[in-house]
């Protein structure tokens, strides 16, 4: 029973954080944009337009406007298609091993096996390496062409050395950053599969429900809700990469959009294309987003 | 006759998880190995597994030569401080919407999420170019507000639905009792929701711990935290694989510890309570 004071009083608690995530978010938004229509590179060695008053500015127009052009040059630079392309492959790629690798490993650990708890433990842990680790982990001692391990396995097997950084990049990427995710699905799909009612798994074995069939009608409608979620935030994520990528140094060949904006605003210091090129980001980020959100507000319903 | 089936398809499956288990956490396993082998020993094909001259060195090495210390205090103080400082604003928050909801409530939990959707390159060149004019590149008390206002939307969250959990009626009697809004947050919500908090703030120090974006963009030296300092390792001439080893398991060791812990938690707190 929240009373007149006391919903004056939660209104004044809610406030600081209210206040501070919406100056996080319009902000630098509002940059973005204004800094997006403007020619701004910091090299230019003419007085910076972004520092003018509106005076100067308006008698400096043909100088510092650059209308849409960023976002033309942004949007029909070859290495946007590239970006973008690398962008969909990894997080396509990625959200594809997790979910089937995740459903499959979270069954299996489901199952009454000996040491389950230290299992999963080892199922998990790369979840909590941090990304410029696993980058340098997997470019050195794992693909390394000549002393990696892998190259070690693949020579063995009669297969040759395989060079993954330098001749299937985006693999390599994949194969990484598939590796911390994983253990994310698994763990997601691990709790939504115990909380399975045990009465309908026993009651299913008696009627002697094929394994399959029980998969089918029982297993999966249980998970759908479960597997969205795990799409949809891990396309958040995956969306982002952005270590795995610079620390590894593929960024040429293998480089998503995060990286391409990075390169144009702090290796290019073209701040009106990085801007523009952050901002077809955030559209595109946004229309996840909006997927994730209804998902999250039905469950509050709920 | 049953019960010889089901030993059997025990053994078979526990035989099988462990084997994809071993091959999933290979990579850190490894890692681990290397980290006290020589160079000449790290670098070996076919590689030693275990019978090796097992040595410590590598880590006093990487201690001298890269201040290990330097950057795990700064990975230490920006981990607490964001999220201590995020739980200054976001305790009040999250009682102010559990127990005086308005109309609005779930319109601004549902907001507040929003703005972690928001891709980090879509900030990236306003904020490093408001940290460059106001001298905040490579300050800890600049990185620590971007962090912070990174996993509030999270902290808020979680918080909301461990105070959800508590019963408004104790709230209520304590009210009855005379107890002011201030002396019942402190004094009956705070310790009660203790253990909600705790997991809270494990999650989000794991979070803050491997966030490689903007500490990766806005430090370089004095601020730089452990990502920073294994990213230092990718220029060639940092390439020994075994002094690497050893700055790579120094610097994921304490998080996947606490991340062991924490995996109840983080499946709440990073599903915001869809999957529980």
């Amino acid at each position: 029973m929240a009373t007149q004071q006391s919903r004056q009083l939660g209104r004044l608690a809610v406030a600081p954080s209210v206040v501070a995530l919406f100056l996080w978010m319009i902000v630098p938004l509002a940059m973005t944009i204004w800094f997006s229509l403007l020619r701004y590179n910091l090299l230019d060695p003419n007085y910076a337009c972004s520092l003018l008053t509106p005076g100067q500015l308006f008698d400096e127009a043909n100088r510092c406007f650059a209308g849409t052009s960023n976002y033309y040059y942004f949007l029909t630079d070859p290495a946007f298609f590239k970006a973008m392309a690398n962008s969909l492959i990894l997080v396509g790629w990625v959200l594809l091993i997790s979910v089937v690798g995740g459903t499959l490993l979270a069954l299996l650990l489901d199952q009454a096996i000996m040491g389950r708890n230290i299992v999963r433990l080892m199922v998990i842990a790369p979840f909590f390496v941090m990304p410029t680790v696993s980058a340098l982990v997997w470019k050195n001692m794992m693909m390394h062409p000549v002393q990696g391990f892998l190259a070690w396995i693949t020579k063995s097997l009669g297969l040759g050395a395989i060079d993954w950084f330098a001749h299937y990049p985006m693999t390599a990427i994949v194969i990484m950053v598939a590796w911390q995710w994983l253990p994310f699905a698994t763990l997601i799909l691990l709790t939504a599969l115990q909380s399975f009612d045990e009465e309908q798994k026993e009651a299913a074995q008696m009627d002697g429900t094929p394994p399959l069939s029980f998969f089918w009608y029982m297993i999966v409608p249980h998970l759908a809700r479960p597997v969205t979620v795990v799409v949809l935030i891990e396309t958040i994520f995956l969306l982002n990469v952005f270590a795995e990528i610079y620390v590894s140094g593929s960024g040429g060949r293998a480089g998503n959009l995060p990286f391409l904006v990075y390169q144009y605003g702090l290796i290019s210091n073209d701040i009106g294309g990085a801007s523009a090129g952050g901002l077809i980001a955030v559209v595109l980020a946004n229309i996840v987003a909006f997927f994730l959100m209804r998902m999250i507000g039905k469950n509050l319903e709920g | 006759m049953a019960r010889a089936v089901s030993t059997r398809r025990k053994w078979f499956f526990t035989i099988l998880a462990w084997s994809v288990a071993f091959v999933i956490f290979f990579p850190i396993l490894w890692t681990v190995l290397t980290s006290f082998k020589s160079e000449g020993d790290a670098i070996l094909i076919p590689p030693k597994f275990l019978f090796f001259d097992w040595t410590t060195e590598n880590y006093g090495i990487v201690q001298e030569r890269s201040d290990y210390f330097k950057f795990a205090m700064n990975s230490v103080v920006l981990a607490l401080g964001s999220t201590f400082l995020a739980l200054l604003i976001a305790i009040p928050s999250a009682w102010g919407m559990a127990f005086a909801p308005g109309r609005k409530t779930k319109d601004l939990l549902m907001w507040m999420l929003s703005t972690k959707m928001m891709p980090p390159v879509g900030a990236l060149i306003p904020i490093y170019l408001i940290f460059r004019d106001f001298g905040l590149l490579d300050s800890r008390g600049g990185i620590i507000t971007v962090l912070m206002l990174l996993n509030l939307p999270i902290i808020i969250w979680m918080l909301y639905t461990y105070f959800k959990e508590i019963p408004a009626e104790i709230l209520e009697a304590s009210r009855m009792d005379g107890a002011t809004v201030w002396k019942e947050l402190v004094y009956v919500l705070t310790p009660m929701a203790v253990p909600g908090i705790a997991s809270t703030v494990l999650l989000n120090v794991i979070l803050a711990w491997n966030e490689a974006f903007w500490t990766l963009a806005l430090t370089t030296k004095d601020a730089a935290p452990l990502t920073q300092f294994i990213a230092s390792y990718s220029s060639p001439e940092g390439l020994f694989w075994a002094k690497l080893s050893a700055a790579s398991t120094m610097a994921i060791a304490p998080i996947l510890v606490l991340g062991w812990f924490a995996q109840k938690q983080l499946v709440r707190g990073l599903t915001f309570g869809a999957v529980k």
